[in-house]
């Protein structure tokens, strides 16, 4: 996510959208970006520190973007269950 | 001797062959870098050219900055290689961490293609020591991610080091802080800006020939370091 700081003008147009469409009440938008990452290898303290260092360096630019990193379990789903 | 000026070419850059040609006209020789490829080819100073390096995926800049070419480029920055960046080579400058800040979406979201005023701000750096301290210039401005943004902190400090290197006059383009249109680091050798001087050497394809300072600028200032 761009640091509550930086000015985000896509943000601002969605924003801006939102009561063209009939969605009244929406005071503020940003906008940002995520990366799902399946690692290869079982998750452990040390893998979860590697993504960190990742988002670190180079999935997010941290002089205008904080990011966090999440575990979540993956989620199988065939593909007539899609729908 | 003549001064070797490297120009880097990354996949999607746009404007390596105008910077090539540009270092032609002040005078060099042009030398093209190929962004798989770390070896320099002995040159004096490097140009990173405007363009999509990576078709600008995660971000402008961000995957070109970790190229091979790169590597030797930061190292040889660091070392004092004169290095400028054009557009999406200033980007590549700031990821690079070379420069401070981060450019991001035009504030106004719209891509802009135009003449642009510019003053020099400073003539103390490798790239612009050809122009006068306050000179007024034209070249054109063509971008979409061209809003420099940095913490207070960073731009107060640009401002009292005399940092600021180029300023839009006129309308502000894009949202820049403080109307910076370019920067250096502390040494002078790594400037970075977003308006195009290699679009403006020849008054037949250009808005005139104000572009032309920064190209015989370097050959000015590799010449003096030879001749140490």
């Amino acid at each position: 996510m761009l640091k509550p700081e930086i000015l985000d003008p896509q943000g601002q147009a969605v924003q801006r959208a939102l009561p063209r469409l009939g969605f009244d009440g929406v005071a503020d938008v940003r906008q940002g970006k995520r990366f799902e990452l399946e690692l290869a290898d079982p998750l452990d303290e040390a893998a979860i520190e590697r993504v960190r260092e990742m988002a670190r360096t180079f999935l997010a630019n941290t002089v205008i973007e904080d990011f966090t990193v999440r575990v979540e379990e993956p989620v199988h789903v065939r593909p007539e269950e899609r729908l | 001797m003549t001064t070797r000026v490297g120009v880097v070419t990354f996949p999607g850059s746009l404007d390596d062959g105008d910077a090539r040609r540009a270092v032609k006209l002040a005078g060099a020789e042009p030398v093209a870098l190929w962004h798989g490829d770390k070896d320099l080819h002995q040159v004096d100073a490097v140009i990173l050219p405007g363009g999509f390096s990576y078709g600008d995926y995660l971000r402008c800049g961000a995957i070109a900055r970790f190229s091979p070419v790169m590597e030797t480029i930061i190292e040889g920055a660091r070392a004092g290689l004169p290095v400028l960046g054009i557009c999406n080579g200033f980007q590549v400058l700031c990821e690079s961490h070379l420069l401070p800040g981060a450019l991001t979406r035009n504030d106004h979201l719209h891509f802009i293609c135009r003449d642009q005023r510019l003053r020099v701000e400073s003539t103390a750096t490798a790239w612009t020591r050809a122009f006068a301290d306050g000179q007024e210039i034209t070249v054109p401005l063509k971008n979409g991610e061209g809003g420099y943004v940095a913490d207070e902190r960073t731009l107060d400090e640009l401002e009292a080091e005399g940092r600021v290197v180029f300023r839009y006059l006129d309308a502000n383009p894009n949202g820049s802080r403080r109307d910076i249109a370019g920067i250096t680091n502390p040494q002078g050798n790594v400037v970075g800006l977003m308006p195009h001087p290699e679009h403006a050497v020849e008054s037949l394809t250009g808005p005139g020939t104000d572009g032309l300072g920064f190209f015989t600028s370097v050959v000015g200032v590799v010449g003096e370091l030879v001749a140490r």
